[in-house]
């Protein structure tokens, strides 16, 4: 190895070393920050975006000099990037069956609480030009709607609710989050799509919900919980109690979700 | 090339093999993953050769297209000369560089039931949206620069001799381009197609944002992928193994053809000029 040679690998490790600093950094996971300037990760389901960003501002003014970090993405994601170790403090799942994923991994720290309901709605553009007013008339020859696929939290109740009404649906079309079938009613391509109560609120507008009694036959449950890598647990409880407790429920129910 | 001096500083090697771990890593992390025992399983189930299928029959009608419409382009652009060429130029190819989510919005405010054309069109009883069309539109929309790109470049490094010479023989333009032009830059528009071939069957973002996402009608390849991945990963990575050999196949296939030196820049396209590729002689050309 010549003294080039040399100084050109130590340069790249300087510059990989470096880059790597940067990205752990960035995570908002520095494990050397002192007390007063901790940083807590929470990772949240995608519908909870509204609420979740307004608590944790709620957190931040309780607890001076804590920030508070979220990551927002569907929760089979957030599942999988906590299995391969992505630093979170807080779970919250917009379903059981993910959180049961990391708690049969053993990579939760204590139990589940659930916060949250949610329940499922027909959403139509403004106009609504199919005029549907019941989840049978989205079976008519004709109508245009837009699912979410059987694999993801939505599809699985909306599928629950075909087999509680005897209705069958024709999509046109089963998308793999419930943001893209928003996107497909409020784009004016679907005449109906069915999503969640609380995406229907999220959408002002955009949107016109047309809520139908068989949307109790599958209700969404949210759980919450510290996740057991975590280096912030008592900061974790504390944002856990304050999202379970009657601050949390209040902004919640603002948001469309029911309480439990 | 083995000869004298080779000009790479050793140094350059050390980051060049840098380079390629960040490319090659993650594809060995993609075999690694791969249950082998449930492989075949998983990439024969009926929704995973459904998509397959989808994929090739929309990246084939999407190839087409884009030699259709990519020709022309291609052939204004390297010989023609007009105000605003370089503007033309500018804005064929830049679905290379949006995001195929951007491509994908711009496609739905087009062809959508309230876009530009899509009202029209549903007066006429065509619907675009939640169609294999939609997908086939969006592959073409990402996959025609590079058709573009590699022609023009071999038009250009073949320039325009034999055009002439064929044209005071008395040709006629389209017989110049028939006969001339095109077995002239067959190389560079073959390895073009092939790269918008491999361009559509990997179309994710515009596709899932126009399309939609329905089993045998718009779910290409990438789309089962995506959603494979929300319940079961082993078929997620299976399906992606298969999409990594589809395409390394087609783009070996568009590098190691003899006569495909187009693809490889203009330097290519003259070789075969002096090689004497070009099959049609000028007194061929003649009427």
């Amino acid at each position: 190895m010549s003294l080039r040679t040399r100084i050109a690998a130590v340069a790249m490790a300087a510059a990989m070393a470096a880059a790597a600093a940067g990205c752990a950094a960035s995570t908002g996971q520095n494990a050397a920050a002192s007390d007063s300037g901790k940083t807590l990760t929470v990772f949240a389901a995608a519908s909870l975006k509204a609420p979740f960003t307004k608590l944790a501002t709620t957190f931040e003014e309780s607890h001076p000099g804590t920030k508070v970090a979220l990551s927002f993405a569907g929760s089979s994601d957030l599942v999988t990037q906590i299995s391969q170790g992505a630093p979170a403090d807080v779970f919250a799942s917009a379903d059981t069956k993910n959180m049961a994923k990391l708690a049969d991994a053993g990579l939760l720290d204590g139990a589940a609480a659930t916060f949250a309901t949610n329940v499922l709605a027909i959403a139509v553009p403004p106009a609504n030009p199919a005029s549907i007013a019941s989840f049978a008339d989205l079976a008519r020859p004709g109508v245009r709607v837009v699912v979410c696929a059987g694999q993801v939290p939505c599809g699985t109740a909306t599928a629950a609710v075909e087999k509680a009404t005897g209705v069958t649906l024709k999509p046109v079309s089963e998308e793999s989050s419930v943001t893209d079938v928003l996107g497909k009613v409020t784009s004016g391509e679907a005449d109906a799509g069915i999503v969640y109560v609380t995406d229907v609120k999220a959408a002002g507008d955009k949107v016109k919900g047309i809520p139908f009694a068989e949307a109790d036959k599958a209700i969404n449950t949210y759980p919450i919980a510290t996740v057991g890598s975590s280096k912030n647990k008592e900061l974790a409880a504390a944002f856990t109690a304050l999202v379970t407790g009657a601050e949390g429920n209040k902004v919640l129910s603002d948001a469309g979700f029911g309480t439990p | 090339m083995r000869h004298g001096y080779q000009g790479v500083p050793r140094w350059i090697y050390v980051l060049a093999a840098a380079g390629a771990l960040f490319v090659l890593l993650p594809l060995a992390a993609i075999v690694a993953k791969v249950n082998w025992a449930e492989f075949l399983p998983l990439v024969t189930s009926e929704s995973s050769l459904t998509a397959l299928g989808l994929s090739l029959r929309t990246s084939a009608a999407s190839t087409v297209l884009c030699i259709v419409l990519g020709v022309p382009l291609a052939l204004v652009l390297a010989r023609g000369q007009f105000r605003g060429q370089r503007l033309l130029r500018s804005f064929v190819l830049l679905p290379l560089v949006l995001p195929p989510v951007v491509g994908g919005i711009a496609l739905l405010y087009t062809f959508g039931r309230q876009g530009l054309l899509g009202r029209s069109l549903e007066l006429a009883g065509i619907q675009v949206a939640f169609s294999t069309t939609a997908v086939v539109l969006a592959q073409t929309f990402v996959a025609l620069p590079f058709l573009v790109v590699s022609l023009e470049g071999a038009l250009r490094s073949a320039g325009s001799r034999y055009e002439a010479v064929a044209a005071t023989l008395g040709a006629r333009p389209t017989t110049v381009l028939r006969r001339v032009t095109l077995p002239l830059v067959l190389p560079g528009l073959a390895s073009g197609a092939v790269l918008s071939f491999a361009r559509s069957l990997g179309e994710f973002g515009a596709t899932l944002t126009f399309a939609g996402s329905l089993q045998g009608v718009t779910r290409t390849l990438p789309l089962e992928i995506y959603l494979q991945r929300e319940t079961d990963a082993d078929a997620a990575v299976a399906l992606s193994l298969l999409l990594v050999a589809v395409a390394v196949a087609v783009v070996g296939l568009s590098y190691r053809r003899p006569g495909a030196a187009g693809g490889r820049g203009p330097g290519g396209a003259e070789r075969a000029t002096r090689d004497g590729a070009p099959e049609p002689a000028p007194e061929r050309a003649a009427p």
